[in-house]
């Protein structure tokens, strides 16, 4: 009976820490609560998003304050609408700030940049941004940058 | 004609073999619910499954966490980015090292004595006592076995990575004197939770798989001699071994 005890209690033990083993490594070492439970959603319309992905980076100032949740196309606004999570400890942007799609060095990693107006409001769950800039294009660019030098040039 | 048989004998071996495991898999699935309606059974079997195994699987983690934290920050260090161990470690265990390494340490340390326990019984004769006396030897003996084994292998890799993790930490801060919120928060930046933490507990559930499935039948179907009882307990690991690392680079393949 005693020794049917103590295997019932290692056993136990066992279990308890491979759990609590898995508890760490999800919560404590994975983006899994960064950004969860306590943030607010923000919505942003854009033209063309380019090449950004849900899951990149919302940096204010180049710190990363959350992350885009949520990208599909609206139908009623003909733009594309993108979802932000921001986290709750930053709950002081002002309503009225500027949201645009930027790129990390040349090729690198896209992501949201917002930048502070000056409202006496705060964006809140829920709220839109106004203010948008959309991803730069590349080749949109060039032929631009082409059709302009050839106007110049005649 | 005759010839052409004979050299497709192998493969007609090769798939026979492959049909039998699959078919004694198949039976210990079916059987995990009535494994389930004796908790006792099943107890005891995740104690010699999973119990026995937490101090090697500890400090194997340990020690592997602290010997790649010392490899990447060799190496990180020559491209002056340091600041990301941390998160390569974690990466690494998580992914890869801690699924694979724990099966590899489960198939010599847990495989091997399931694989004995039931060769042995087979040599003694008590499986076929078992069926003599109309009980099933699959859903007595087999059955809380492989339970065990699939539970105990999750369990057992999480406590692997999270010493590796411990291990990096005690490289990377106390050895090295990096700094520690940065050391953190590049694990927290780089490891994302479902494609990372998820996959890789999702491997090391298969793995749990088919290393209590290789050595449960090696065992069961051993030789009933001495020799066949040696010989299924080193089947075990080395058909379980080379399972792991061709199931490793499938899943990963698949996965990621």
């Amino acid at each position: 009976m005693r020794q049917i005890r103590t295997l019932e209690v290692t056993t136990g033990l066992f279990v308890l820490l491979g759990v609590a083993a898995l508890f760490y490594l999800a919560t404590q070492t994975t983006n899994y609560r960064s950004y969860g439970g306590r943030s607010y959603r923000v919505r942003a319309f854009f033209n063309n998003v380019g090449g950004l992905h849900v899951g990149a980076p919302v940096r204010l100032g180049g710190v990363t304050i959350g992350r885009v949740n949520l990208i599909r196309y609206s139908m009623t606004r003909y733009q594309a609408e993108v979802g932000l999570l921001i986290s709750d400890h930053y709950d002081k942007i002002p309503a009225d700030s500027t949201a645009a799609i930027l790129t990390q060095g040349v090729l690198g990693e896209q992501y949201i940049g917002l930048s502070p107006g000056g409202a006496p409001t705060f964006l809140h769950n829920g709220s839109t941004i106004h203010f948008t800039q959309s991803a730069i294009i590349l080749e949109n660019l060039l032929g631009q940058l082409l059709t302009h030098a050839g106007h110049s040039g005649k | 004609m005759k010839r052409f048989f004979a050299l497709l004998q192998p493969i007609w071996e090769f798939g026979a073999a492959l049909g039998r495991r699959l078919h004694f898999l198949v039976t210990s699935l079916a059987l995990v619910p009535s494994a389930l309606a004796r908790p006792r059974q099943f107890i005891e079997q995740l104690f010699y499954v999973g119990s026995v195994s937490v101090i090697l699987i500890a400090v194997g983690g340990l020690f592997v966490g602290l010997v790649l934290a010392l490899q990447f920050y060799t190496a990180l260090s020559r491209f002056g980015a340091t600041s990301s161990l941390g998160g390569l470690v974690t990466l690494a265990l998580l992914r890869e090292l801690g699924p694979v390494l724990t099966a590899l340490l489960f198939a010599g340390r847990a495989g091997t004595s399931l694989a004995s326990e039931l060769g042995l019984m087979r040599a003694t004769r008590q499986i076929d006592a078992m069926e003599v006396m109309a009980v099933d030897p699959m859903r007595r003996i087999v059955a809380p076995r492989f339970l065990a084994g699939i539970l105990a292998m999750p369990l057992l890799a999480a406590i692997f990575s999270a010493m590796g993790v411990l291990g990096s930490y005690l490289i990377g801060i106390k050895m090295m004197g990096l700094d520690p919120g940065v050391f953190w928060s590049s694990m927290r930046h780089e490891v994302r939770f479902h494609s990372d933490f998820v996959n890789g507990m999702i491997k090391s559930l298969i793995f749990g798989v088919a290393c209590s499935l290789i050595s449960l039948y090696e065992g069961y179907h051993a030789r009933p001699t001495a020799e066949g009882v040696g010989q299924a307990t080193t089947r075990s690991v080395v058909i379980s071994s080379m399972a792991i690392l061709a199931l490793d680079f499938l899943l990963t393949s698949f996965m990621y």
